[in-house]
């Protein structure tokens, strides 16, 4: 799950790393009253979206008076900001942060992550901040600094002092950017976080260290445990059918192309949707249905592709393993007397008592394409669109 | 042979009288295996499915001699419960349960580093469908009935995927040795080199198939440990060819993040280390078969 960056920024302050004053709007004449709340003579009008790259993409303003934080905040609210993380889609800004503005000496970048391979928690810092940490590692590979540190025992101060010397930081800041650093681990560990980064962190002129722009990302999983953090997701930041999708307990993906599938299991949702692409089409969604494909689950699954408008062509694609195939046929049987589907259905069918669900669907009333294997599937539903394009 | 189980294997559920647990080792017990027990806290003294129930699973250890366990508990719960399956001595335990936090995960592993190589116990899973070594044994949630026995070891992260590329072998009247899941999850118990390492060792398999997907460095790992260190054959298929960057596929560890971790990034790196790459999912059984016959494509 991701949260905003003032969220984060709250999240990380109260670990004990430094932030610019700032505050929230969510209209012109509120931005104004931050500005005014905050003081100083610059500022700067961020938006709020979930998603990096906001500065090129125009989110991210430059203020020198009160009229003209207002006039910022007027011209971002409301507004579909495309960058180069949210997709052509865009993501709209439903609301603003104001923050002073400060005088850099100093860019750095500092990131944890888990690192899959040692499986330990990986803190990458780099002297180059401001630009992604992928431009980085293309551009300054020299300059990244990277520490695992065993969760069984956290992360020590020399570990953290090491980074900060690596960075080059002056003598005698290294102390309190050594507490950044652990404030940035404890905040990972203890919130149960999958990501926290800080770009660029920054020495400003008075010599203060302050996380100019950070992001967090946390564990699904363990959002059980973790109230304070469920609590901030931002539903509207996601896409409509997302979270229909995530609300009934369905795995799924929205994406751009045109062939809505229906697949239980995601190691074979993705397989189907390889089969589609190799056959010369493209996945509308990835969609896992859970290895039991129940009637009502179908029932939901069909209810969320007949909603996305890009879908011409449907496809699903069910094993049976421990349920049978003639049960599952029932489902979709059950699940298209409810929802009424007008485009091409191909459906395939294997495993436990395949030949008896063929036998239900096609005595059934319901229209479809009948296919065999993976492949025989996605050439028939790219086959079936090809056919539409000509009528 | 075969890896990790066989028809002696003793073996006891790990919450085994919920719903699922419950349901599943009567699967399982039909299949052939030997389950001696369960546990569920509280209901020691118990009889359940006609076998008895234990507190603890060091109890269950020391009454039916067990070596082998399964996890059926809710993710809250299952890193405690395999922690105390590690402790209690049980060699092999396969996790099902989904939706273990990546932190638990980690913890699981470091406190089993307490044991020397030789007690260390196999995790395997979680998030997964479990091992089946055909005509012998299933510790797992798989549709025995698709496997045929056989000489491929397979190693998976997905269950219905893995259920497919069974099916198609079984329609070549190609035969699996071992099938082990090792899980969707980022952090998971044992690796795809692992398991490459015990069928290498195992008389019974003669070819390997590893059914890899998107994220995380295993797949690739494992193929660098084979260019080293195995003798046998191995084919791979990675799905995730269509996986925007950055999003997760249902599986919380299918997200690419790093290079290396794309579908076509792994099948480019698998290739230059010497594995026979399906070139969809379609063909996994016929790229086996070519394999055996002694035919790389």
């Amino acid at each position: 799950m991701d949260i905003h960056e003032y969220q984060a920024k709250k999240i990380l302050s109260s670990f004990g790393i430094g932030i610019p004053r700032g505050g929230i709007a969510y209209s012109p004449e509120n931005a104004e009253y931050k500005a005014r709340e905050i003081g100083g003579s610059k500022w700067v009008v961020k938006a709020q979206i979930h998603s990096g790259a906001r500065g090129k993409a125009g989110g991210i303003i430059i203020c020198n008076s009160k009229l003209e934080v207002a006039q910022a905040a007027d011209k971002l609210l409301g507004k579909k900001l495309v960058t180069k993380q949210t997709g052509p889609q865009g993501k709209i800004v439903h609301r603003v942060y104001i923050e002073e503005a400060t005088d850099i000496k100093k860019e750095l970048y500092l990131g944890l992550v888990f690192d899959r391979s040692s499986e330990c928690i990986m803190v990458v810092a780099s002297t180059e901040g401001g630009m992604s940490v992928e431009e980085i590692s293309k551009k300054k590979p020299e300059s990244i600094i990277r520490s695992k540190i065993e969760v069984a025992v956290g992360m020590q101060k020399f570990q953290a002092r090491e980074i900060a010397f690596g960075l080059g930081i002056d003598p005698k800041l290294i102390s309190r950017t050594a507490e950044v650093i652990i404030g940035c681990y404890r905040a990972f560990s203890e919130l149960d976080a999958t990501m926290v980064e800080i770009n660029p962190l920054v020495i400003s002129k008075n010599e203060q260290i302050l996380a100019l722009d950070c992001k967090m990302s946390f564990d699904n999983n363990a959002l059980f445990r973790r109230n304070q953090v469920s609590e901030l997701r931002d539903k509207a930041q996601e896409n409509s059918n997302e979270v229909y999708a995530s609300d009934r307990g369905l795995n799924y993906v929205n994406l751009e192309g045109n062939i809505g599938n229906i697949i239980n299991g995601a190691g074979l949702a993705m397989a189907s949707m390889d089969m589609i692409k190799l056959a010369g089409g493209e996945p509308a969604n990835f969609l896992d249905v859970g290895g039991g494909a129940t009637p009502e689950k179908m029932v939901k699954a069909f209810k969320l592709i007949s909603q996305d408008e890009k879908v011409k062509v449907i496809l699903v694609n069910i094993f049976a393993g421990i349920n049978r195939c003639d049960w599952v046929a029932e489902g979709i049987i059950q699940a298209l007397q409810k929802i009424e589907i007008n485009m091409p259905l191909v459906i395939r069918l294997a495993g436990t008592n395949v030949e008896k669900g063929n036998k239900i669907l096609k005595e059934s009333k319901i229209n479809y394409i009948e296919a065999s294997t993976l492949e025989d599937a996605a050439n028939k539903a790219v086959k079936a669109l090809k056919e539409l394009g000509k009528n | 042979m075969s890896i990790l189980i066989d028809k002696k294997t003793k073996i006891v559920v790990q919450g085994f009288t919920g719903k699922f647990g419950s349901f599943h080792a009567e699967e399982m017990i039909k299949y052939g295996t030997n389950i001696v027990g369960g546990v569920t806290p509280g209901k020691g003294g118990q009889t359940h499915l006609g076998l008895p129930v234990f507190n603890t699973v060091k109890d269950a250890v020391k009454k039916t001699g067990a070596t082998a366990s399964i996890l059926f508990v809710p993710p809250e719960f299952a890193a405690d419960s395999a922690m105390e399956a590690a402790d209690a001595g049980i060699k092999t335990c396969v996790a099902i349960t989904d939706g273990i936090p990546s932190h638990d995960m980690i913890k699981i592993k470091r406190y089993m580093r307490r044991y020397s190589k030789k007690d260390k116990m196999t995790l395997v899973g979680p998030n997964c469908a479990g091992i089946i070594s055909p005509g012998k044994a299933l510790l797992g949630i798989m549709p025995g009935h698709i496997y045929m026995q056989g000489k491929v070891g397979v190693i998976g992260r997905s269950g219905t995927l893995g259920y497919e590329a069974a099916q198609q072998m079984k329609n070549l009247n190609i035969g699996v040795s071992t099938s082990v899941g090792i899980g969707g999850d980022p952090i998971n118990g044992c690796s795809f080199r692992d398991i490459l390492e015990k069928f290498e060792q195992d008389d019974q398999t003669k070819v390997i198939l590893m059914i890899g997907e998107i994220g995380g460095p295993q797949e690739v790992e494992a193929g660098k440990f084979a260019k080293e260190n195995m003798s046998k054959p191995i084919v791979a298929y990675i799905a995730g060819l269509t996986a925007p960057k950055g999003r997760v596929m249902g599986h919380a560890g299918a997200i690419v993040s790093a290079y290396g971790e794309s579908a076509v990034e792994k099948v480019e790196l698998l290739k230059e280390c010497g594995v026979t790459i399906s070139k969809n999912p379609s063909v996994m059984g016929e790229t086996i078969k070519l394999v055996l016959n002694g035919k790389k494509n």
